[in-house]
């Protein structure tokens, strides 16, 4: 199917960034005239999925962050985030409730709220070349 | 300043303000433990009436100071929820660990 609009933005891995990257993708959707419980639930998705990227893609160097997003039909968005960094080595059991290997501040809630939040989550990830998430939600409009 | 801090009779409140993110929270953390740390209370108040966004870093602040305050035996009460935040802390099923306030009505 062929996208009906597109963006895409890359940033660095600064965890300052996190903020730009779910802004940005929340700007670029508005024009699907989203109500802003559906809005705000891609944009917590997006931040997830970027602090994968920098707290574990690039934990131990700075990197780029990659988000696309394109616009289909009928309201479909689908979000891509992706980095070129260490990659996982196991994605089921990253993506395990309460799994991280972030240390005492991390929940280990990352996947289960981009799987809460948004339709569907796909993971593809390679070991030393990169993690790619892609986050799929239908948007339908405001009453 | 992202977050205030205010303490009364043995209760700390913290009322934070601005997106909860891995970025942010590191900051409010540290501002939270620093003042906690040295007077101990029985109760750690954390005000999201200011915040208009969190992810999951939300969580792992909140979770964080429920077990530092385990070290005196202090307890973690949340309020100032909104409906946003709620959802996440559902998800997060922490409402077993911390205790949630409610405004009124």
């Amino acid at each position: 199917m062929k996208a009906l609009n597109q963006a895409q933005v890359c940033f660095s891995s600064n965890s300052v960034n996190e903020s730009f990257g779910r802004a940005a993708v929340a700007a670029f959707l508005s024009q699907l005239d989203p109500t802003v419980a559906d809005l705000t639930d891609m944009k917590t998705a997006v931040s997830e999925a970027v602090t994968n990227a920098i707290v574990h893609g690039y934990k131990d160097r700075m990197g780029t962050v990659y988000i696309t997003i394109k616009i289909f039909e009928n309201g479909k968005a689908v979000v891509r985030v992706r980095d070129k960094g260490c990659g996982i080595p196991d994605i089921e059991q990253a993506m395990e409730p309460l799994f991280t290997t972030g240390g005492e501040e991390r929940a280990g809630l990352g996947f289960a709220v981009m799987q809460s939040f948004c339709d569907s989550v796909r993971v593809t990830s390679a070991v030393g070349r990169g993690t790619s998430v892609t986050l799929t939600k239908h948007f339908g409009r405001k009453e | 300043m992202n977050v205030q801090l205010s303490y009364k009779e043995g209760v700390l409140t913290a009322k934070l303000f601005g997106e909860i993110d891995h970025h942010s929270a590191k900051e409010m953390r540290e501002t939270i433990d620093d003042t906690a740390q040295k007077l101990k209370p029985y109760c750690l108040r954390l005000d999201f009436t200011g915040v208009p966004f969190m992810d999951s870093s939300g969580i792992g602040l909140i979770l964080g100071r429920v077990r530092m305050c385990g070290f005196w035996r202090g307890h973690v009460v949340l309020c100032g929820l909104s409906q946003n935040l709620n959802k996440m802390v559902e998800l997060s099923g922490i409402a077993g660990v911390a205790a949630i306030e409610r405004r009124a009505g």
